[in-house]
């Protein structure tokens, strides 16, 4: 930190001032003007909080696309039916034990599996064939697509959050002042709270597995140069492995967090598989803070957008892909 | 000797398969099969389907075989849609398309194609027939306009709501439908205060519910398919406790009947639309036994969605002329399309007739969510309006006057 202050003073100083805006911005009560310029304060958070809790899921899903790119150089188009397939298992799961928190583990383990069949099955086959795994996988996940068609159905599926995680929690920031003189506080949805906290969680404990263990130390090896790790007698096709299952199983994760705010249905495999693409190159390709920086700008762009200038939302997100591409085409966090 | 075996075989089959085509006639079919409408695509599909049921899957003496096409509810989808059944299948028939915006680029598309009639299966916008018309583009369902008479006036005076905020997908079709509402609403005396218009297929509604304004008296939904389900999934997170006012796809069985619990926030929300659940009509009825009878149970809806129903009235004026001119479509149809310009119909959802501009002028109902004996979620009855027609019942210059539907327009006045 302060090794890039020192490096970069004026960088720092923007970076500084814009902090304190943002502090301000959320924890003063909005003078008048400020709420003529730009709308209620209320509005504000909500699209702040939501932007941010968007971007967990978005985390969640490309995180585990992000470092079966980094190790593998899999580029694996078929990780949004895995995200899909996820969300349906987790709606059966639920709805079958009347547990919500059950959902998570059996999507992970089921989609870990499947992981693990692709890993075996199709990339193992054509390890370090690029446009083979390409074009194989898109055919995996059109082929994925119709099967879950024909098994769930176009149904849209919400999978209901436990009565202690519906409806909104009262928060400390106050919003506005009613002419009474009482303060008004802002409510926000629990359960996306819930699920925020829960992919932060994750992150941090991806980090710590990834810096502080050893298969966290083969895994990086494994990134940085491949064949030299195989040819120290590590058992890489282990690596992989255990890898593929997991990124898959936290799509899978992702599916049954996806489904819970918002809903699982036929063609939410394409939307978050490029969700996920986009965060990645945006954060940079194998990175995992890169994945976190990348979602949370996706997520932020997104919610942003729809409220501030709903016309254009859609476009926010690849103008944001565009730029990083002109100026930092390895991505934010991304190694050259 | 072998060789020469088979590609007779080979050519006996191919004979035998000409001669099949012969007694078979293709119609082409659009629909939503995929994206955020993917649910009503396959409903509209099962209304078809059940038509076929009811007609014998015989017409003008021909067996009567679907070639189905999927859209995503873009237009250039659906023109894509309709250029593999008629440029590459060459067929005569055609179906579709289910969303607004693809019935406008399918008016167009037809005009380029003289030789082919267009049906079109449940698209709502007001355009499709009303600017520039198509000579060979049928509509037998009233548009989104028509759906929202009535509607207005009924929540103004019977649920005493004076002020609304509305909220809809970004293109035609709830364009036409919120100009249909804010005419009779503002003229009952009601006052539009915001419309917020979201792109089609967006799922995360969170930012927009806090948006909304918190002092109104209801407010209006125009939303469909999985963009309705995750608004109301969201809004019952945010704690949101407004009254709502149903879209007709909103309210629509295709939302009623979604998995999971975020539906039951519409119980008791009024709306407006061409049919009604649990209408007292016996066509009606025996209609709703048919689609119920033509599937299993676990491959349909308790009952018919409205685009199971508009998809229906579709086919079935198709085959009535079909077989009124006895599968007859020489020079360009011309026997055909008289007939289907001047069919009467006693559908399902009442007398259905079609205007100069191939545009249906029907019945429109006012209803309300509740759930049934069978815990299904359904449209309840509240009273109906027969023969509207495109204009609204108003002055065809007047009506002119006002201009069409866009996000803006029209203005809230209380006379026009």
């Amino acid at each position: 930190m302060t090794d890039f202050a020192r490096r970069h003073p004026y960088w720092a100083a923007i970076i500084a001032v814009l902090a304190a805006v943002l502090l301000w911005m959320i924890f003063a009560l909005w003078p008048a003007w400020l709420v003529d310029l730009i709308g209620r304060k209320k509005i504000f958070l909500n699209a702040l909080f939501n932007g941010i809790t968007l971007g967990g899921l978005y985390f969640l899903v490309a995180s585990g696309f992000t470092l079966i790119f980094g190790l593998m150089r899999n580029v694996n188009l078929a990780h949004g039916s895995l995200y899909l397939l996820g969300g349906y298992i987790g709606y059966g799961v639920a709805e079958a034990t009347g547990y919500w928190l059950l959902a998570f583990p059996a999507a992970f383990i089921v989609v870990g599996a499947a992981g693990v069949a692709l890993q075996l099955v199709v990339f193992r086959r054509m390890e370090g064939q690029d446009l083979r795994q390409t074009l194989v996988t898109i055919g995996i996940s059109i082929v994925a697509a119709d099967l879950m068609l024909w098994g769930w159905g176009g149904d849209f599926y919400n999978i209901s959050a436990p009565s202690w995680l519906s409806g909104p929690m009262e928060t400390i920031l106050v919003t506005t002042q009613k002419r009474s003189g009482d303060l008004v506080y802002l409510k926000y949805p629990l359960v996306r709270v819930v699920i925020f906290l829960a992919a932060v969680a994750i992150g941090i404990g991806m980090w710590l597995l990834l810096n502080r263990t050893k298969i966290g130390m083969l895994i990086r090896a494994g990134v940085d140069d491949r064949d030299m790790l195989s040819a120290s007698g590590a058992r890489i096709q282990l690596v992989f492995l255990g890898v593929f299952a997991f990124g898959a199983g936290l799509a899978g994760v992702a599916g049954v967090v996806g489904g819970t705010f918002q809903s699982i249905a036929p063609g939410e495999d394409i939307r978050f598989l490029l969700a996920s693409l986009v965060v990645v190159i945006v954060g940079g390709m194998g990175s995992i803070p890169g994945a976190a920086l990348g979602a949370l700008l996706i997520g932020l762009a997104e919610q942003f957008g729809s409220v501030y200038m709903p016309t254009y939302a859609v476009v926010l997100t690849f103008l944001i892909m565009v730029g990083v591409l002109a100026f930092r085409p390895q991505g934010l966090m991304g190694r050259a | 000797m072998k060789k020469l075996m088979v590609t007779t075989a080979l050519g006996a089959a191919l004979i035998s398969a000409q001669g099949a085509s012969a007694e078979t006639l293709k119609i082409g079919v659009m629909a939503t099969l995929e994206g955020t409408y993917t649910v009503l695509g396959e409903d509209g599909v099962r209304g078809i389907k059940t038509a076929l049921a009811a007609f014998g899957g015989k017409a003008g003496g021909k067996d009567i075989e679907l070639v189905i096409q999927s859209t995503d509810a873009s237009p250039d989808s659906a023109v894509r849609a309709a250029r593999k059944l008629v440029e590459q299948d060459g067929l005569d028939v055609i179906i579709g398309p289910l969303s607004g915006s693809e019935g406008i680029a399918i008016r167009d598309y037809s005009k380029t194609q003289p030789g082919t009639t267009f049906i079109n299966g449940s698209s709502g916008a007001m355009e499709t027939t009303y600017v520039d018309p198509s000579d060979n583009f049928f509509r037998y369902n009233t548009d989104g306009a028509q759906w929202s008479v009535g509607l207005g006036k009924y929540v103004f005076e019977e649920k005493g709501y004076e002020t609304v905020a509305t909220i809809g997908e970004d293109y035609s079709f709830i364009y036409t439908q919120v100009f249909g509402f804010a005419l009779d609403y503002c003229q009952a005396g009601g006052e539009i205060t915001d419309r917020f218009w979201v792109p089609l297929g967006t799922k995360d509604f969170a930012s927009i519910i806090a948006a909304l304004p918190d002092d109104v008296d209801a407010i209006y939904l125009g939303l469909g398919g999985g963009d309705a389900v995750n608004f109301l999934n969201q809004y019952q997170q945010a704690g949101g406790d407004a009254n709502l006012i149903g879209g007709t796809i909103m309210v629509d069985g295709t939302v009623l009947n979604s998995k999971g619990d975020a539906k039951n926030a519409l119980i008791g929300t009024p709306s407006s639309g061409p049919q009604a659940d649990t209408w007292d009509d016996p066509t009606w009825k025996e209609y709703v036994k048919l689609y119920q009878d033509t599937f299993p149970p676990e491959e349909r809806f308790p009952q018919p969605s409205l685009l199971s129903t508009l998809y229906y009235n579709a086919t079935a004026a198709t085959l009535t002329c079909l077989n009124e001119v006895n599968g007859d479509l020489s020079d360009d149809h011309a026997a055909f399309r008289s007939c289907l310009a001047n069919i009467e119909m006693d559908s399902p959802v009442g007398k259905v007739t079609l205007d100069g501009n191939r545009q249906a002028i029907g019945t429109t109902f006012i209803s309300e969510v509740i759930e049934d004996e069978n815990g299904n979620l359904v449209n309840q009855f509240i009273s109906l309006q027969e023969g509207i027609n495109q204009t609204l019942g108003m002055d065809a210059a007047k009506f002119a006057s006002l201009g069409l539907p866009s996000r803006e327009n029209p203005a809230c006045q209380s006379s026009y």
